[in-house]
Formats: C-alpha cells, sequence, structure tokens
C-alpha cells in the first residue's frame, strides 16, 4: 500500500492509502479529499487537479508531459512545482509522497 | 435539527451530484436527496465511449464519488428509481413506487437518452445506443463478438466509438447525413479534418449518407439500407443520432420548455422553488446573447454548482465560458466558447503537423476556439472569450506569438 499526503491550502492534512495504478487526482476523490475538482475526469482536460509537488518528491514524480505543461502554463497559482494530480501514477515508488493543493482550481 | 423539508434533486448523474455536493460543501442543513433511475451510483459518461468502452479502464474507476462519500455527507442517493411526477400543490416528488418526497426545492437533472432515429428496423436486436453504463456494456460485449460495425452519426460518440471499434480491429463503416462529421458541433474546417483522420484509420467514412433502413437477417440486425440503395452489411450497429432530453417530467408539471427546461441567470424555472440543471437546462447566455443548452461536464458540474448556490441564498448569474473535449486516436480535441455565429475564422498552426487550432472570431473578438493537440491556444481562448478582449488576428495567425502574450 502507498501512502499519499494531501495538504489542503489551509494546512489541513490528509494522509490516505493509495491504489497503485490509479492517479493521485483519483486517490483524492476516492479518500474525499477536498479541493481537487476534476471536472474532466482525467483526460488532462481541464487543469482542475493542479497540485504542489513537496520538493523532495520533484524526481520520483516525473516530468510534466507537453500536454500538461500548456494547461499549466494557463492554470493559477502555477508553481515551479505544480502537477496536474491526474496525470501521476501512484506506485510504490511514491510511497509517503506530500502535495499541497491551492487555494483555488482552474 | 433543521426545520427546513429539504432539496429533492431528481437525476444522479453528473449535474445532480456537483448540485448536492456542493450543497453540503456550502453548509447546507436541510435532507438532500439524490434520485437516480440507473441502478448506479453517478458516474463519469466521458469514458463510455473511449477508455471505459476500449477495456482500459475498469468500471471501478468511472464512479464519481466513493460509496462512503453518500453517508459522510448526508446525502441520501436512491438508485434504480424514477421520479414519476413532481407535485407542485403539495411540493413532493412522487416516485415509480408510490413514495413521495416532501420539498422545499426540487432540482430537475434529467439528462438525456440516446435518440432513436425514427427509421425501420432500429429496435431490432444488434442495433446498439450509447448514453449510459448499461448500454456501453452492452455494446462492449456486442464489439467482442462482431468483426464490423455501421455506425449511424458522426457526432462525438459516434467517432469515439469508431476509434475504439477500429483499435479493437473491427471493420467500421459511418453513415452521417450531414455533409460532414461533427456538423452540429464543429467547423467546417475541423469536420473535414477529423473525416479525413478517421479515413486514415481505415473508417469508411459516408456523408451525405442519409440511412433508410436497418436490415433484418434472422430476427437479428444484420446491416443498414442507405437511401441510396446501398447496403452495409454489419454485425453490429451504434445509433449515434444525439440525445433525446428528458423534459417530460417538467412538461407534465406545467413548467416551461421548449427544446429544454426554460431556467432564469438563477437556474430556475417558472416555478421559483424548482431549478433545472446539466444538459436539460436551457438558459439565456448573456456572454452569447442567445437562449442555449450545452451537453456537457463542464456544464453539468458547474450549473450543478450555481443550482446549490442559488438554493443557499447566493447571487448567481449562470453565464459560462462553455468548454468541451473529445479523445479519439491520439487526437485531444479541445473546444471552448461556441462556434455559431463568427464573421471571420482565423487558423493558427499547420493540420498537417497534427496540432492546430481554429478561431472563430465575432467583431474582433475570440467567440470559439477548436484546438487539436493545442492546450496553450485553447486554455488562452478560454480567457479571452471570457474578457472579450479584441485581438489582432495576425498576432493570432502568427506562431512566433506566444498565447500567453495575447492576454496581456
Amino acid at each position: 500500500m502507498t501512502k499519499i499526503t494531501f495538504i489542503e491550502h489551509d494546512g489541513t492534512e490528509h494522509t490516505v492509502e493509495a491504489v497503485n495504478g490509479l492517479t493521485v487526482m483519483e486517490t483524492a476523490i476516492r479518500n474525499m479529499v477536498p479541493g481537487i475538482d476534476a471536472d474532466c475526469g482525467g483526460a488532462c482536460a481541464c487543469a482542475t487537479c493542479h497540485v504542489y509537488v513537496d520538493p523532495a518528491w520533484e524526481d520520483k514524480t516525473g516530468e510534466r508531459s507537453s500536454m500538461e505543461q500548456s494547461m499549466l502554463d494557463f492554470a493559477s497559482d502555477v508553481e515551479a512545482t505544480s502537477r496536474l494530480s491526474c496525470q501521476i501514477k501512484v506506485s510504490d515508488a511514491l510511497d509517503g509522497l506530500v502535495v499541497r493543493l491551492p487555494e483555488q482550481q482552474g | 435539527m433543521s426545520t427546513n423539508a429539504g432539496t429533492v434533486i431528481i437525476g444522479a448523474g453528473q449535474a445532480g451530484l456537483s448540485c448536492a455536493a456542493e450543497l453540503r460543501r456550502r453548509k447546507y442543513d436541510g435532507p438532500v436527496t439524490l434520485i437516480g433511475a440507473e441502478p448506479h451510483l453517478p458516474y463519469q459518461r466521458p469514458p463510455l465511449s473511449k477508455a471505459y468502452l476500449s477495456g482500459e479502464m475498469p468500471v471501478e474507476r468511472l464512479w464519481l464519488k466513493p460509496e462512503a462519500f453518500y453517508p459522510a455527507s448526508d446525502i441520501a442517493c436512491l438508485t434504480n428509481i424514477r421520479v414519476t411526477a413532481i407535485d407542485r400543490e403539495t411540493r413532493e416528488a412522487v416516485l415509480a413506487d408510490g413514495q413521495r418526497i416532501g420539498f422545499e426545492h426540487c432540482v430537475i437533472a434529467t439528462g438525456g437518452e440516446a435518440r432513436i432515429p425514427p427509421i425501420p428496423g432500429a429496435n431490432l436486436p444488434g442495433v446498439e445506443v450509447l448514453r449510459n453504463l448499461g448500454e456501453a456494456d452492452h455494446l462492449s460485449a456486442a464489439l467482442k463478438s462482431a468483426q464490423s460495425l455501421a455506425v449511424i452519426g458522426a457526432g462525438y460518440i459516434g467517432l469515439e466509438v469508431a476509434a475504439s471499434a477500429r483499435k479493437r480491429g473491427l471493420a467500421v463503416t459511418v453513415l452521417e447525413a450531414a455533409e460532414r462529421p461533427m456538423a452540429r458541433t464543429a467547423s467546417p474546417i475541423l469536420g473535414g479534418w477529423f473525416g479525413a483522420i478517421h479515413r486514415g484509420y481505415g473508417v469508411d467514412l459516408r456523408v451525405s449518407t442519409p440511412v433508410s433502413s436497418i436490415i433484418e437477417k434472422d430476427g437479428r440486425a444484420a446491416g443498414v439500407l442507405l437511401a441510396n440503395g446501398e447496403t452495409v452489411q454489419a454485425d453490429c450497429i451504434l445509433l449515434a443520432a444525439g440525445l433525446a432530453i428528458n423534459t417530460g417530467l417538467a412538461e407534465a408539471a406545467g413548467l416551461e420548455c421548449g427544446d429544454g427546461i426554460l431556467v432564469d441567470a438563477a437556474c430556475r424555472t417558472s416555478d421559483p422553488s424548482i431549478f433545472a440543471c446539466g444538459d436539460v437546462a436551457r438558459f439565456h447566455s448573456a456572454l452569447y446573447g442567445r437562449s442555449i443548452r450545452l451537453e456537457s461536464v463542464q456544464n453539468a458540474i458547474e450549473q450543478g454548482k450555481a443550482v446549490a448556490a442559488a438554493i443557499t441564498g447566493a447571487e448567481v448569474n449562470y453565464d459560462p465560458v462553455p468548454w468541451f473535449w473529445s479523445d479519439q486516436y491520439a487526437l485531444k480535441l479541445q473546444i471552448a466558447g461556441l462556434i455559431e455565429g463568427a464573421d471571420s475564422i482565423v487558423r493558427r498552426g499547420d493540420p498537417e503537423m497534427g496540432s492546430f487550432a481554429v478561431f472563430h472570431i465575432k467583431e474582433g473578438r475570440i467567440i470559439a476556439c477548436e484546438a487539436v493537440n493545442s492546450a496553450p491556444e485553447y486554455m488562452a481562448a478560454q480567457k479571452l472569450i471570457g474578457s472579450g478582449k479584441t485581438v489582432d488576428p495576425e498576432a493570432l495567425r502568427n506562431l512566433d506569438v506566444a498565447m500567453r502574450d495575447l492576454l496581456a
């Protein structure tokens, strides 16, 4: 089992068990973590599942795809560590992953 | 304890769920009942014609919320039961089993069903439609045992299924009465280009080709008879002829309807305690200056939220920049805005390169953008449509000018 911690904008932490093979976005939805809208259901079509990956985990979560990069270019409050959580696949390598949520999606 | 009779939401799709969840997020303390005719908890429809149909996505990834969400949010989700009437006198929703559920506010989010075109043989076994999960399972099973598929209708659903079926190796024919694919929603440039892509993948796409009947053999559908007298043999036939929206309950209740349930800027119907949202709701778009009805996930989510805001006393003026997407083969089509009414178009990028965008301009402003594998154009267009900023067509056409710079 892979543990992922989501930290809401107000600091509330949610540490949840994630299923390998699903995405970080789906993990948030399944565990009722507020702050991830995921309007398009993970098709990389909407940029409403934006998260900030904890710097310690940047290497493990991999690179943004070009589509993801383009979507993030126009999302709000984007930082160097921003990712679309629908594009990060859960695996054992991400056990302990920490992501922070932006104030608003979109 | 609330003395509020609560909110009854008819329709447990994306719009109904969005409304229910948003009511709770806004600390609404009355009872919330979400009623669905299908035997499932609310699920995502877009994958039904894409990843779910192709088998890449298991059913448990379709649910919009986990089962625990409903009790945890104090939302009563009734599935597999139809609402047969809305009693406006007593303010009750009447269920098929005779149960009556009182409400202070009622939300109609009944969506629609696959439209069955009036052609002989449309009800034969072997003729499929695709709108809900049960139908997707049925179609998926039919495609497994079929060698050939005929799709009647070249809209998004028809083309997405055609792409999925080609991936599975079936022989696919798509029959479209209009002169190009996606004629109702996309521009001629885009429709023509997508048509060429499908043909490149081996789809026999025939436009300007009305269908006259489904051919029967041994009690099953075996092909399609075209209006020109030709026949197309197929083991499986998909009717992909758009949506028949479920306005029956609203009409029977005497609410104002006309290709949709008519709602105001706060999503209220002609009865101030009854709201409508999602595919069934028709509202005035200030942005486009006309009455519109949107069949999209985005509209279902946002209008559902708008209804919840209105019910909880917020000032609501629902006027979205519409957006849609479609995945076919390795192409991501993203559309922002509505193309109708443009006076000129600007193309950016080269279709030959597989990524390009078509901007639809009216009086110097972008009113829509169709983007193929061009997320920056799409995202920037969404913002430009919303802001109403005038754009220089030359700059828009010039790939050396970054889309970001056009927002400034």
